[in-house]
């Protein structure tokens, strides 16, 4: 709650970076436990959590945010190309570049709230896809997409005496290479860090300030707050920690294309929110794992997969069945998350933490009920900002 | 009079081309409990209205404290000293009660815009004491912990009090704090602008209920029709027969 | 001079297709209150429609061709050629115009199941839920399509009869150079007769003036004990249709993909935003005139000055708008601020 001391942060800190290192052990058992896939949750978790910093606590409902993930990465590319293959001075200036488009397209859309915010977001978003498509040909590569080549400059890499390659040359952290284990642990490390800043704002008197928006932006502006450059700041971060993913994305592939703007890549971002919990510390990195996860393994499924998995069954069974489910797996993967959109808003607002709180909470009741006291209400904190 | 707090001047505010507030000049005294009264339609709400930024005058001025505040943003006049109480409760329904206090007494402690994103809540002891003052002496501290949504009316209307005063305002504005509350509540409430009334802050109160107004006010000005018809000490307006017919159709009070 | 006309009237086509996507917007967002994200797939179910009924039309079977001799060559016939001869090979030509017929009443029925079986649900809950949960059934639609038609554009093409070119240009005296496709005319002229159905409906029946009042004040109307669900339900209907003709007729101009509605979505509200949210006319006004806009800016005239402008000249002014008129060129104050 609100006055916990502060060892409790540290202690949710200690867990959390706990779970986040010891991931390649704990998803063993899941089949998810190779550097690649980890590396995407650890990323997506980042955007997920950068959006809920916006979404979760001041209830502006962004549809671009997949515009900063697309800038991230084109920065990240250029550094790449110009500066080094260093991924700091990638990430350092990819942060920068999406948190001064960020200031740009949030002084332009803060201006409404309510829906004109979403919708304004959603098309500024919309015209910066155009743009990386056809105006900016020249930055962005158009529909071919930013890649590294060879006689790229990377003044920095040559003043260190690197020398050209055969091949294209990899992503590196002063020389370790950011593929396979270590290219996860950067990740992991940077997720972390993300983390504990997002518990911070949670849990500063700015984050409260943001909550008080959200329940009652009017009543704020008669309390003596300017609200609108609170909604900026956040704005702009939720901005960066969109930059950052992007940025790590190029690191763990130094390419960038348009089509990581769409609106579907805004939506994304939107449903993992919403599943694990918009408004709560750890909900996005779920909702962000769980969808990644299951993107990965529908994604690998055919009819012949769903046909073999059925095979127990009497032909005719098996042949419904792999009828209903083909076309929600492999091609399909995208009406199941469309679906999987629909029935989280109707059936659980909150998202899994939500879900969690209610089981906990019955379990609760039940239990108090067993011991006679019946206490109707138990005092738990009703609140949204615990994990 | 060089202890006016409010003045009011030459304030006209029409909609469309209904006149809701014609050419109205009020002072307020420092230390006093002013009361507004009239009856319905009169244009009390949408005075009080411009005095907090919501509307805009046509023409006219306020100055609060020798500064003109006149088309200024609402939380501009908030941070000045002008703190409003609304009639209806406009609290934070997904906040606790602690929070919903704590909010105002941000606004007061450190300004309109504060980007302290990084810094711990924990270490703000002095503005959780101070809002926590202010609900034990409003008799909400016993349920600071729960959602403010939880409340009953007559409870949100206290938590509103409680959050304007924590803000310790200079000029504190209440819009009919006591509609629609039992006689035991109003006394409550009677009691507790008492109170605060001895601490000398000044306040402006709109209200319907003559008893409230009678065991309160330093100074009456009673508003018909968007305009002031006549302003005094309570003594001076009760006996007044134009009053009398304006407001109360001839009836003694 | 003539480049000039010439850029209006290909901007009037893309116009109505916004100005009616708009309106069924903006009419479910003054009505119902909600904001449907899900419009877009509508328009594009539209474009469906006639799809599936071209495809319906010419299930074919393979038949000796009898103009080759000296082997045996097959093609594929349609049914419909083969039973009715030339009648059937016209019923094929004239399947767009046939489809408008059917999306009617499909439309209708996909409005009322959509309203009935969701959209009244979420009439108490928050504007976010709202886009969310549209969202996700604009998705849900378009994978469906995507599913059964395939990804790829479907070409569709108008009946011969006016699949040439208007000579508008020697008509009005301009010259031979402007000339402007058949149908693409037809397009503009069944918008302009669609948006004055709708302004007649909701101006000159009581049905219709009911809404309108529903519109302005949804509780006074609810307390006057008149069932404003009910006429909602039709509105959404209506909307539903307004947006699968658009589609439907459409077609011929862009051959039909599963992602067209989301496409049309985002630039339809771009126009419901710069006409200002829950003003018809101004929804139907901004739909032409950002058509237009678009339309001069895709000249080679204007490109050659600022490249790639007509790719982003619609947003750029929606900003400008905003920036200016928050509320739009025709809001009304207080409209969706929630």
């Amino acid at each position: 709650m609100l006055m916990e001391s502060p060892r409790k942060d540290y202690m949710i800190m200690a867990i959390f970076t706990a779970v986040v290192l010891t991931m390649p052990l704990w998803t063993a058992p899941f089949g998810a436990s190779y550097p690649d896939l980890l590396q995407k949750f650890a990323i997506y978790g980042i955007f997920a959590v950068g959006f809920n910093l916006l979404f979760g606590l001041t209830g502006y409902l962004s549809f671009g945010h997949a515009a900063f993930l697309g800038v991230g990465s084109y920065a990240a590319v250029w550094s790449f190309k110009l500066l080094s293959m260093n991924v700091l001075p990638a990430i350092v200036f990819a942060i920068l570049i999406a948190a001064l488009f960020a200031v740009l397209i949030g002084f332009v859309s803060l201006r409404r709230s309510g829906i004109y915010f979403s919708i304004l977001t959603l098309a500024l978003a919309q015209m910066s896809y155009n743009m990386a498509y056809s105006v900016l040909t020249p930055i962005t590569n158009g529909e071919t997409g930013l890649q590294l080549e060879h006689g790229d400059p990377r003044v920095l890499d040559f003043a260190f005496g690197a020398e050209e390659t055969a091949g294209l040359p990899s992503t590196n952290l002063f020389g370790l290479e950011m593929s396979g284990w270590p290219g996860f642990y950067f990740c992991a490390v940077v997720l972390i860090l993300a983390f504990f800043l997002s518990l911070r704002i949670f849990k500063s008197p700015f984050g409260l300030k943001l909550r008080a928006i959200k329940s009652n932006q009017n009543r704020m502006m008669y309390t003596g707050y300017n609200t609108r450059p609170h909604l900026l700041l956040v704005f702009v971060i939720s901005g960066m920690y969109a930059g950052l993913a992007g940025s790590l994305l190029a690191v763990t592939d130094p390419l960038a294309g348009a089509e990581r703007m769409q609106w579907t890549a805004s939506g994304e971002v939107v449903l993992m929110t919403i599943l694990g919990g918009a408004g709560t510390l750890v909900g996005p990195l779920l909702g962000a794992g769980l969808i990644k996860y299951f993107e990965n393994i529908f994604s690998a499924i055919n009819e012949g997969v769903l046909h073999s998995a059925f095979s127990f069954l009497p032909d005719f069974l098996n042949d419904f069945l792999t009828f209903i489910v083909a076309p929600f797996v492999g091609e399909g993967w995208h009406l199941t998350l469309g679906a999987l959109f629909m029935a989280v808003v109707i059936f659980l607002p909150g998202g899994i933490m939500e879900g969690i709180r209610r089981l906990t909470g019955l379990a609760k009741r039940t239990a108090s009920h067993r011991g006679g006291k019946g206490s109707a209400r138990t005092g738990g904190p009703a609140h949204s900002a615990e994990g | 009079m060089d202890n006016i707090v409010l003045d009011v001047s030459d304030v006209h505010k029409s909609f469309g081309g209904l006149k809701a507030l014609n050419n109205i000049n009020l002072q307020v005294e420092e230390g006093k409990i002013h009361a507004i009264i009239g009856p319905n339609g009169a244009g009390k709400s949408t005075l009080l209205n411009t005095i907090i930024g919501r509307l805009v005058p046509d023409t006219g001025s306020v100055i609060f404290n020798g500064r003109s505040i006149t088309g200024m943003q609402p939380h501009e006049i908030n941070q000045a000293g002008v703190v409003r109480v609304f009639q209806t409760p406009e609290i934070f329904p997904d906040l606790t009660l602690l929070q919903n206090v704590m909010i105002p007494a941000f606004a007061s402690k450190e300004g309109p815009v504060k980007f302290n994103f990084f810094r711990s809540l924990f270490g703000e002891k002095d503005v959780r004491e101070q809002a926590e003052e202010v609900m034990l002496d409003l008799g909400l501290h016993d349920q600071m912990n729960r959602p403010a949504s939880d409340l009953s009316r007559g409870d949100k209307r206290r938590l509103e009090m409680a959050m304007s005063l924590v803000q310790n305002p200079k000029l504190l504005l209440l819009d009919e704090p006591t509609a629609g509350m039992s006689r035991a509540d109003t006394n409550r409430t009677i009691e507790i602008l008492q109170r605060i009334k001895a601490r000398g802050k000044t306040k402006v109160i709109i209200e319907h209920d003559m008893h409230v107004v009678f065991s309160l006010a330093d100074h009456i000005s009673v508003l018909a029709q968007g305009a002031i018809i006549c302003s005094g000490p309570p003594h001076e307006v009760k006996g007044n027969p134009v009053v009398q017919e304006a407001y109360l159709g001839g009836a003694h009070i | 001079m003539d480049a000039f006309l010439l850029q209006i009237l290909n901007g009037l086509d893309k116009g109505g297709a916004y100005a009616l996507i708009a309106l069924g917007l903006t009419l479910v967002f003054g009505t119902l209150g909600v904001v449907n994200f899900a419009h877009g797939a509508l328009f594009m179910l539209g474009a469906f429609v006639a799809v599936a009924l071209q495809n319906l039309l010419t299930i074919s079977k393979q038949v000796r061709d009898e103009s080759v001799t000296f082997f045996e060559a097959y093609k594929e016939t349609p049914y419909l050629e083969i039973w009715l001869g030339d009648t059937g090979l016209a019923i094929i030509d004239y399947v767009v115009p046939i489809s408008i017929v059917l999306a009617i009443p499909v439309m209708l029925l996909i409005g009322f199941v959509m309203e009935r079986g969701l959209i009244q649900y979420f009439y108490k809950r928050t504007h976010a839920e709202q886009i969310l949960v549209t969202f996700g059934l604009a998705i849900v639609l378009q994978e469906i399509i995507k599913a059964w038609f395939g990804a790829n554009p479907i070409p569709m093409a108008a009946p011969d009869a006016v699949s040439g070119s208007a000579a508008i240009g020697s008509a009005l005296g301009l010259g031979d150079a402007v000339v402007y496709p058949w149908w693409r005319l037809l397009y503009l002229l069944f918008t302009l007769f669609i948006v004055g159905a709708v302004f007649a409906f909701l101006n000159l029946t009581t049905y219709g003036m009911v809404v309108r009042a529903g519109m302005a004040d949804r509780e006074t109307v609810g307390l006057l004990g008149i069932n404003i669900q009910k006429r909602f339900t039709l509105v959404f209907g209506i909307a539903a249709v307004v947006a699968g003709l658009a589609g439907v007729m459409y077609t011929p101009i862009l051959p039909p993909d599963y992602h067209m509605g989301m496409d049309f979505l985002v630039l339809s509200f771009v126009v419901v935003v710069v006409g200002g949210m829950g003003s018809l006319p101004g929804a139907v006004a901004a739909g032409f005139l950002l058509g237009i806009l678009q339309s001069f800016a895709s000249m080679s005239v204007v490109k050659d000055v600022l490249p790639g402008i007509d790719q982003i000249i619609i947003y750029l002014v929606a900003v400008v708008i905003l920036l200016v008129r928050p509320r739009g060129l025709m809001g009304r104050k207080g409209v969706m601020e929630a």
